[in-house]
């Protein structure tokens, strides 16, 4: 295969990517989208492997490799739980990561890759190296950290060093001095310990930089890595001279990007806010007990199980709203079923879906999706929040943040001015949880306390079992 | 010492409230007051002298004498001119006044030293002063009524049957005017089963219309009704051509009309002519609840049910003392809540707090000084701003998410050209030509995923990530072109480990990554 045609393979792909990115603005278009990636993806390889840049010696190995890696990723893809979809995308992006890092050492080694270039080219080649290095090592380690948190591995509580943002500072310094010494060396081997060191650090960042985000702001975090390793394959492309890699890289960058910034837009933090960490499950800061931040007042009334049978069975109009504690009980197959049985009844079930519900964006979509509930009733916040006042009965599976007013009426709560779900202005809310306890923004919630709610305490699996037989008695 | 509340019978013809009900005579002697009813007072209301007395009432025998002992006087109806003279020297007066239209009353009343609260004017606008408002009340009531008086005028069902005798089309209502008394009418006839259909100038009104079950009827033509207070205003020649036309057209169609237009201070717009009249099916019913104002209708008899060109037009200005028992009850709730206000230390003595905007709205006769009309109070900010918002918000939901539409502030664009600017030229003047050519290709990239990422649906977010994550495996290139690239004959050791191991590592999350989104994408569906 000559050089133009790889080139135009690659354009080819590259086409395929962005179609395949489009096609994700639909359900029904999704399953295509996903089918031009994987074109795209063969279509790139195969025009590497045949093209003129790899020789025939390269074959076994490749193949050896490839055939290794898909048997690993399709073991995980099969065995993976749709509760566990998080951690696994995490660990994806360390592997990308990883695999970045280490194909910027080899290019380092390369003594073909720096032939036949001027001086000027000669430095920016290196720093393409140095900073795919970088990033690479910084998604990596990260990535981890998030597995790790994500799957409860480490502590999901934000650990905060003193003055951390100086040690930030300190690390991004002499990553600077040493980037600048690095590019200024001569032989391979002298530039071995700027490189070095500077990867040291920048994995000691992403360790601490992942560390000190809670657990509330893991959709950000998962998202931002996802932009971090689009980057990284970006800056592998520049080191390489390759179009492809650069144009997927700022598609795959740029998507994780925006992500984050819905995530953020929809808990009304600034970015930099997140990324400085120290949010989130209450320890270091505790975020409520400011003083200024109203007490709620009034009466919390516990309901039990038939007695929400009850109330489901009256109504007429329900809309659900799943939290993270619905995935952590696994509920979505029960509450699928109890939607399943009201839907037969005539009663109108929707589901109301915050952007940050759970631990990953589209999360609860995936969740429903996977015990079979019809994406059309599953709707977003902005589509069905203005429908709370006509609705009969709220429910609230596992979730707390994302519902509670004083996010609306109390200036002084930390939450204040994040979008909220209104369930609040349903007839009757109920809110299913296994105590009082706060939610990860360690805010006391006023909506328990509110006339027209109740809690149902108690594992949201088996709270949802009792209900379900109760209305199936009827 | 604590005051006596004398409640007198209402001897206006055909007035058949009453301006307390026992249960509401309990609190107010819980309040601390003494209560006094004249003989008879509750009879036409179905509230005998007995259950007065068992509530802890005196029953006074004779106007003459009750007026006399009462320190504060409850009314309904606005005082007659014996009655202002049988008022106490220095007593409290309180119910209907309209200080607008009665002068001479005020003058007699001022001239007894008198302090008059006027219940109709009330601030209306003050959230607070709604448990008082007595205009609300009894118009709730007069709406209810009216399709009542209406039913019974009428010959048909309203709901639509089907039965073994034949179908029955449901009857077709029309109400002009959705205030209170219109949102009651529209509300009732919507519960009978009727066919609902609702106008008004104003137009924020119509969410009201539908959301009681009836349908917004539009009048072809822009202009905003909303006066001051919540009351309509006026409107423009133009308008009132094209609000014509619609209500000719609706005459045509409906079987009964019920209209309750009133503009504040002004007689009742005509709304119905004479020929609207004569083409409406025989049979229909009007219902004119504007009548004691002139009357809606142009054929409209105030005080009678009258049938002209085979239409019943009813034109009773007394449809909220038809439904006595309610409209009184009610009406003695407003006064308990107004007691309340006046009687803050619940000793049996009132406090006329001029410095209570609401108190201070409603006196118009302080120790027989004139205080109407009162300063103008607060306006609540106006209604045309959450139109505009509303207007605002469906248009930046149009995009999947809203973000990616809503323009930033000038400055800050200002400040992020800036900044790109100042970057491009450094990268211009430095890098060398090779580089720029793929920069290029890199900012064009950014701006096609930028554009291309904001339509994804949110729902597909997780599938979004992995699959983002399976493409960002298009690093196994990287890894590929060092494993084995042409011209360089040795094996080279450590280049190739990590280029292979680089490559199994991408493979994992290359195919991985397609599998577990194929996994997740297949779920979804309708």
């Amino acid at each position: 295969m000559s050089e133009s045609l790889a080139t135009v393979s690659y354009i080819g792909a590259t086409i395929l990517f962005i179609l395949s990115l489009g096609g994700l603005s639909h359900p029904e278009t999704s399953r295509r989208g996903n089918l031009y990636g994987m074109i795209g993806m063969t279509l790139a390889v195969l025009a590497t492997i045949f093209g003129p840049r790899v020789t025939m010696a390269g074959i076994p190995w490749i193949v050896g490799a490839m055939v290794v890696g898909g048997s690993v990723g399709i073991y995980a893809a099969r065995v993976v739980k749709m509760t566990q979809m998080p951690e696994l995308v995490a660990l994806m992006h360390s592997l990308v990561g990883l695999a970045a890092c280490l194909v910027g050492f080899a290019n380092y080694f390369d003594p073909s890759a720096a032939a036949n270039l001027t001086s000027a080219e000669k430095a920016i080649h290196e720093m393409e190296i140095y900073i795919g290095i970088l990033i690479g090592a910084i998604t990596f380690s990260g990535s981890i950290i998030a597995f790790g948190k994500l799957s409860g591995k480490i502590d999901g509580k934000p650990l905060l060093l003193p003055a951390r943002h100086w040690l930030n500072l300190l690390g991004l310094l002499v990553v600077i001095f040493f980037g600048y010494k690095f590019i200024n060396t001569h032989s391979v081997a002298d530039g071995m310990i700027p490189l070095i060191v500077m990867t040291v650090i920048a994995l000691l960042f992403g360790i601490h930089m992942v560390m000190a985000i809670g657990g509330a702001d893991m959709p950000v975090v998962v998202s931002m890595l996802n932009s971090y390793s689009g980057w990284a394959a970006a800056a592998t492309g520049f080191m390489l001279n390759n179009d492809l890699l650069i144009v997927t890289g700022a598609l795959v960058g740029s998507s994780g990007a925006i992500l984050s910034y819905i995530m953020c837009k929809a808990m009304n933090r600034h970015f930099i806010s997140v990324i400085a960490g120290g949010f989130g499950t209450g320890s270091g800061a505790p975020a409520a007990p400011s003083g200024d931040a109203q007490q709620p007042a009034g009466e919390v009334v516990a309901v039990t199980a038939p007695e929400t049978a009850e109330l489901l069975r009256e109504a007429k109009n329900v809309i659900i709203v799943p939290g993270y504690g619905m995935a952590v009980a696994q509920a979505q197959h029960i509450v699928y079923e109890i939607t399943q049985l009201l839907r037969d009844k005539g009663v109108n079930v929707r589901f109301g879906i915050h952007p940050v519900a759970g631990r990953m964006p589209g999360h609860m979509n995936v969740l429903l999706a996977e015990a079979r509930v019809p994406y059309d009733i599953v709707l977003e916040m902005d589509e069905l929040n203005e429908d709370f006042p006509d609705t009969d009965v709220a429910m609230v599976i596992g979730a707390n943040d994302i519902v509670n007013p004083a996010a609306q009426d109390d200036p002084n709560s930390p939450i204040a001015g994040m979008p909220v779900l209104e369930v609040w202005k349903a007839k009757t809310s109920i809110v299913m949880k296994r105590s009082m306890a706060s939610g990860y923004a360690g805010v006391d919630n006023p909506l328990f306390y509110k006339e027209n709610n109740r809690m149902l305490f108690g594992d949201a699996k088996k709270m949802l079992d009792e209900v379900f037989a109760e209305l199936k008695l009827a | 010492m604590t005051l006596m509340i004398g409640i007198p019978r209402e001897n206006t013809e055909g007035e058949k409230r009453v301006a307390t009900v026992p249960e509401v005579v309990e609190k107010l002697i819980k309040l601390g007051f003494k209560v006094a009813v004249e003989t008879g007072a509750g009879d036409s209301a179905n509230f005998s002298d007995d259950a007065y007395r068992a509530a802890g009432a005196e029953i006074i025998d004779g106007a003459a004498k009750l007026w006399s002992s009462s320190d504060i006087v409850f009314k309904v109806c606005v005082p007659t001119t014996e009655e202002v003279g049988l008022l106490r020297e220095g007593g409290t007066l309180i119910g209907f006044i309209w200080p607008a239209q009665n002068p001479e009353l005020m003058q007699q009343l001022a001239a007894k030293k008198a302090t008059v609260l006027a219940i109709d004017a009330l601030p209306r606008q003050l959230s607070r002063a709604q448990k008082m408002d007595a205009l609300t009340s009894q118009a709730g009531v007069a709406g209810y009524r009216a399709v009542i008086e209406a039913a019974n005028a009428f010959g048909r069902f309203f709901n639509g049957q089907i039965t073994a005798a034949g179908k029955v089309p449901p009857a077709k209502v029309f109400i002009a005017g959705a205030g209170v008394a219109g949102l009651a009418a529209i509300g009732t006839a919507a519960n009978l089963g009727a066919i609902v259909r609702a106008n008004d100038t104003r137009a924020e009104v119509a969410d009201q219309v539908v959301s009681l079950g009836g349908e917004f009827v539009k009048v072809d033509y822009e202009e905003e009704g909303s006066g001051s207070g919540g009351y309509a205003k006026v409107m423009s020649e133009g308008f009132q051509q094209a609000q014509r036309e619609m209500y000719a057209k609706q005459a045509r169609e409906v079987d009964i009309i019920i209209t309750t237009a009133l503009i504040p201070g002004k007689p009742a717009p005509r709304l119905i002519t004479a020929e609207m009249v004569q083409s409406m099916k025989p049979g229909s019913v009007i219902v004119d609840m504007a009548a004691e104002r002139g009357g809606n209708c142009e054929l409209t008899e105030p005080g009678k049910a009258v049938v002209k060109h085979g239409v019943t037009i009813v034109g009773y200005t007394d449809l909220a003392s038809r439904l006595a028992k309610q409209s009184s009850t009610l009406y003695a709730t407003n006064l308990f809540r107004l007691t309340e206000e006046l009687c803050k230390t619940k000793d049996g003595i009132i406090n006329v707090n001029m410095e209570d905007d609401a108190i201070r709205g409603l006196t118009v006769i302080k120790e027989g000084n004139i205080t109407w009309p009162p300063p103008a109070p607060k306006l609540p900010a106006a209604p045309a701003k959450p139109a505009a918002a509303k207007a605002a918000a469906p248009a930046a939901k149009s995009h999947g998410h809203g973000g990616a539409g809503a323009p930033m502030a000038g400055s800050t664009l200002a400040i992020m050209f800036a900044v790109a600017a100042l970057l491009f030229w450094l990268i211009g003047a430095y890098a060398p030509a090779a580089f720029l050519g793929h920069f290029t290709v890199f900012v064009l990239a950014c701006f096609v995923g930028y554009m291309v990422v904001w339509n994804v649906t949110p729902a597909l977010h997780t599938p979004l990530m992995s699959v983002t994550n399976a493409i960002s495996s298009i690093i196994a290139i990287g890894a590929l072109v060092q494993i084995a690239p042409p011209g360089i004959a040795e094996v080279r050791g450590l280049i190739l480990a990590l280029a292979v191991a680089a490559l199994a590592l991408t493979a994992v999350n290359m195919i991985g990554g397609f599998a577990v989104t194929q996994r997740m994408l297949a779920m979804f569906r309708k």
